[in-house]
């Protein structure tokens, strides 16, 4: 079988019958920005932060496949300029307030921000009321810090169960947990789950362990998340 | 040195903690004493703005006092830049922003634990409070951000020095944080 390659910014990547363009870049170590993929899940496409121009066109990258001979746009600066806007927008929709936050310095809407060279949120803040659920003994959920990537919910059903969500659309869009009084205290999550470590974000975090790696130490303080390998360490 | 670059300075609903890290340049401060004049700011107490060079707006908006001195502030500030995130995003100040403002102020005068003669705080004197508090940027064009909480002495250094040296100020890696 001859190897078949798709070209990223002008680099040759091999890929396999079945690989996304972002499964084959991840295997050739080319970093293309994403926060809704992670590798052990079923990609689903919804924060566009992934999209690359193919061959004239822009597209997910985390859910299209690889065909022989595409030609691929990723680091672009319209692409990042693009990216940056999406984060942006992602900041501005919910409440992040990063030197309050227990993520601050290993969440990844943070690092893709700081690779991005984001200095300001652009928008408008929306200031969208928005809950905490401290009510389960180990976990914590805090609304203000989601961005919807639905992680979770797939991982939830990696764990087999089937904890949480994603109800209502656009401005109404929110994140909720199957359980009688919708608390996380009163479904069947429990702390060794996948769905408790997943989130790139905030707003699911693990009780008691939030300051054990001081501020300033953190993964990405001082590394960019494009480095090898950084861009797969999701959730803690 | 005759036509020094005039800065001014403020902090709106900020805490001061932006201007101590400014403050953090210590030695540093020296050479750019000799760039650099201060206009209004809280390093000179002038009350009001001459025409500036550059405007360093610490804090968001959350008074209506706020939005005066920001907009004196772009009325005579060539350029100008919000400092930290509280001026980026509202920051901590801005975390009221999910509470009514008149729970706020029960709270804070009425009934929190050990307030002695409630009473919520109303001479005339006193700027009225906006519902929520703001990031400058929703009220006034800002040119330049300096994210942080606060910014390092170092984001102030490489910004000011490119500024001056006529270059586009740019922030590395390292210098970019959110908290
Ligand atoms: S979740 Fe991330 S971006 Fe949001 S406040 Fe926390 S550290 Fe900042
Ligand atoms: S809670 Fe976290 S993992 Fe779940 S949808 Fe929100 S951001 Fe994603
Ligand atoms: S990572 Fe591809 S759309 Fe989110």
């Amino acid at each position: 079988m001859t190897e078949k390659h798709i070209t990223i910014d002008g680099q040759t990547v091999p890929f396999t019958e079945g690989q996304t363009i972002m499964e084959a870049a991840t295997a050739a170590g080319v970093y293309i920005p994403h926060l809704c993929h992670h590798p052990d899940f079923t990609p689903q496409g919804s924060c566009k932060l992934c999209t690359v121009n193919v061959n004239g066109r822009n597209l997910a990258s985390c859910t299209f496949p690889a065909v022989d001979g595409q030609q691929i746009c990723n680091n672009t600066e319209q692409l990042n300029a693009d990216r940056k806007r999406l984060t942006q927008m992602l900041f501005v929709e919910g409440n992040h307030f990063c030197p309050s936050c227990e993520k601050s310095g290993n969440c990844q809407l943070q690092a893709v921000g700081y690779h991005l060279n984001m200095l300001d949120n652009h928008y408008p803040h929306f200031f969208a009321l928005r809950k905490v659920d401290s009510s389960h003994p180990q976990l914590l959920l805090d609304h203000n810090r989601c961005i919807f990537c639905a992680l979770c919910v797939r991982a939830s059903h990696a764990d087999g169960k089937d904890v949480f969500g994603i109800a209502g659309r656009g401005m109404n869009k929110h994140l909720v947990v199957n359980s009688s009084t919708g608390k996380l205290a009163d479904s069947d999550i429990s702390v060794s789950d996948k769905a408790a470590h997943i989130c790139p974000t905030g707003a699911i975090l693990v009780k008691g362990t939030a300051f054990k790696i001081p501020i300033g130490q953190r993964k990405f303080d001082h590394h960019d998340i494009d480095e090898a390998g950084l861009g797969e360490q999701h959730g803690e | 040195m005759a036509n020094k670059i005039r800065v001014a300075t403020t902090s709106l609903a900020g805490c001061f903690g932006c201007h101590m890290s400014f403050l953090d340049l210590d030695e540093r401060l020296v050479p750019l004493a000799d760039l650099v004049e201060f206009n209004r700011s809280p390093i000179t107490d002038i009350k009001h703005c001459a025409p500036c060079d550059i405007g360093l707006i610490e804090g968001g908006v959350c008074n209506a006092e706020n939005v005066h001195v920001l907009r004196e502030f772009r009325n005579n500030c060539k350029i100008l830049v919000a400092v930290g995130a509280c001026s980026i995003n509202g920051g901590l100040p801005a975390m009221r922003n999910s509470v009514p403002l008149e729970e706020c102020l029960r709270e804070a005068y009425l009934d929190g634990i050990g307030v002695e003669n409630p009473m919520i705080p109303n001479d005339p004197e006193l700027p009225l409070l906006l519902n929520k508090v703001h990031p400058i940027h929703e009220v006034v064009k800002i040119d330049y951000s300096l994210p942080g909480c606060p910014p390092s002495a170092d984001v102030f250094w490489k910004f000011l020095t490119d500024l001056i040296a006529g270059k586009e100020p740019g922030l590395d890696y390292d210098l970019v944080h959110y908290d």
